[in-house]
Parts: C-alpha cells; structure tokens; sequence
C-alpha cells in the first residue's frame, strides 16, 4: 500500500506503544529462554565429555589458537557494544544513526565468521577435523577426537546463529534508512539485539570452555 | 507517548570496558596453577570454578546492561530467572545419574 505510514503504526489489539513494545520484548525473552535451552544440551555434553576424557580435552584444547580466539572474543563484544548504540538510537528516533550502528555491527559480525573460518581452515590442514584422517600429537586413542566433535558443534552451532543474526541486520538497515523505526515503535531493532547479545554470551561461555584448558600445566 | 528508558552512552561504554578487562583476566588466570597459590588441598577445578566466575559475571553484566533486563519489566525478569532455573534443572538431574553411574555394582554384569 502506497499511503501506508512510516513508522508503523500501533497493532490495534494494543492499548499503547508501551504495552506493544512490551509484548515484543517479552517474546522475544521467551524465545531466548527456548534458546538457552537449546545451548544447554550442548553445555551439558561438554560437561559429561570432559568429566570422562579431561586429558583429552586439555591436549585438543591446546591445539587451538589463543590470540585468534582472544580476538573474536573482542570482535564479538564489540558488536555487542555497536548492537546496543543502535537499540539506543532507535529509542531516541534517529534514523540514519541506527542504520550506522546497525552496519557497524554487521562488520564486526562478518570479521568474526572470516576469523572462524581461518580458524576452521587451520584445523582442516592439521587433520583435526573428527573422522577417518585425524591425527592428534601425542595420542592415537579414537575418543580424543570427543573433543573436536564438540569444538565444531559448539562452536557451528553458534556460527550458525551468527549468520542468522547477520541476515536479519542486513534485513534491518534498509528499513531504518526509510524511516521504520521511531522511538515508539523500533521492536525489531529491539528484538535483533536481543538475539544479539544471547549469542555474544554464548561465546563469553565457549572461549574459556574450549581455549583455554589445561594451560597452567604449559 | 513513549516511556522507554534511554541509558547513557557512558554506561555502555564503561559495561564494554569492564568485559574486554574480564576478558583479559580469565586468560590471565588461565595459565596460572591456582591451586599452588593456596593453602590446602586444591585441584586443577580451582581453575575451572575461577575461570566460569568470570564468564557468569561477564554474561550478567550483558544481560542486565545490553539486553537492558535492569530497566526491564518484572515478566522479563521472571522469564530470565525461570530459564537459568530450568538450565539448573537440566544439568543438576543428568549430571546425577552421570556421575553416580558405577558407585552400586550391577548384578549380573
């Protein structure tokens, strides 16, 4: 419809735009508790796994790269940081900031992925991706690939969502360069960063988990 | 009209430097052997425990300051604390039957 009004509207089954915005934020936190769930059974796995091989996951653990994982921690907290200026600048209604912010944090999404990719690479040239070719100095034991399993779970689950949520920031510039977004009506910004920041904490979980085990022994 | 809670930019910005300090920390603490700087008997989980510390730390500054929970409605709070509660529930019962597995012989076997 060409006469229809930017920024959306208020739904009419709401009272005001408090009580819309609420709605959304509420359902959006009740996807992230399905989410963390979700995560949690990978969690647990970890847990289980590494009670049952912890040198194993100490000798996988010291194959990974230290500096490069230190810097998609602070690649990922960083958009964390860019994500919540474009929340903040819907709230006050500022189209073209929120759209900056918006791309700022896709950037940073984007280097993360092209670090993990490195990441993944590296682990491909020195046989140790789980299967047929493994090879893991100083073991020939099957079950020290355990942790490689949940390396590349862990850590494709959450890559995974990261391309998700890079998908829905690109879905989001367009619309807050038209003028979508207003202070009293910016719920997908809101939404999105939400979703964000989950993902940012599962990583905040992941970087200690995976990288740095058993490094007080080196 | 709108009643959103607008935070200062210098609260975000002083969160994003206490997490890349934090940051710092657990890889900091990560190559120390905790457990012979004090007194007692102390193993290798000394590290683990400091180590998810920080992480938990960490990811209650981003919860309660990015995902702006401190501001927030009380539902989304119950809804916070009703996930971490059933994430305890979800680790407290399998870790149960996974680390108590072998203390009772199976007859048997």
């Amino acid at each position: 419809m060409a006469s229809e009004t930017r920024p959306a509207p208020l739904a009419h089954h709401f009272d005001d735009y408090d009580q819309q915005r609420e709605a959304a934020t509420l359902g959006m936190w009740l996807f992230i508790g399905q989410e963390l769930m979700f995560f949690g059974g990978l969690f647990l796995t970890y847990t289980v796994y590494r009670w049952k091989y912890p040198a194993y996951f100490a000798l996988g653990s010291n194959q990974l790269d230290i500096p490069l994982g230190l810097l998609n921690t602070i690649v990922l907290i960083g958009s964390s940081l860019t994500m919540v200026l474009a929340v903040r600048s819907a709230q006050l209604g500022r189209a073209k900031q929120i759209a900056s912010w918006l791309g700022a944090t896709m950037t940073l999404g984007t280097a993360f992925l092209v670090i993990k990719g490195f990441e993944y690479h590296h682990k491909w040239v020195h046989h140790l991706i789980p299967g047929e070719g493994f090879q893991l100095p100083g073991t020939t034991d099957p079950a020290a690939q355990t942790f490689f399993v949940i390396y590349f779970c862990m850590t494709g689950l959450h890559a995974l969502h990261m391309i998700v949520g890079l998908g829905l920031l690109a879905f989001l510039v367009p619309k807050a360069l038209r003028g979508d977004f207003s202070a009293d009506n910016h719920n997908w910004v809101e939404g999105v960063g939400l979703y964000w920041h989950f993902v940012d904490i599962i990583w905040i979980f992941l970087f200690p988990l995976l990288y740095l085990l058993g490094r007080h022994h080196a | 009209m709108s009643t959103v809670h607008v935070t200062p930019v210098r609260t975000y910005l002083f969160v994003f430097a206490a997490l890349m300090a934090l940051t710092l920390l657990t890889l900091g603490v990560a190559h120390v052997n905790i457990a012979h700087h004090l007194p007692g008997q102390m193993t290798d989980a000394i590290n683990d425990a400091v180590a998810m510390a920080i992480a938990v730390t960490k990811a209650t500054l981003v919860i309660l300051f990015f995902m702006g929970v401190w501001h927030s409605a009380r539902v989304n709070k119950l809804i916070v604390w009703s996930s971490l509660f059933f994430l305890v529930v979800l680790f407290a019962f399998s870790l149960a039957d996974y680390f108590s597995r072998g203390w009772l012989g199976v007859p048997g076997k």
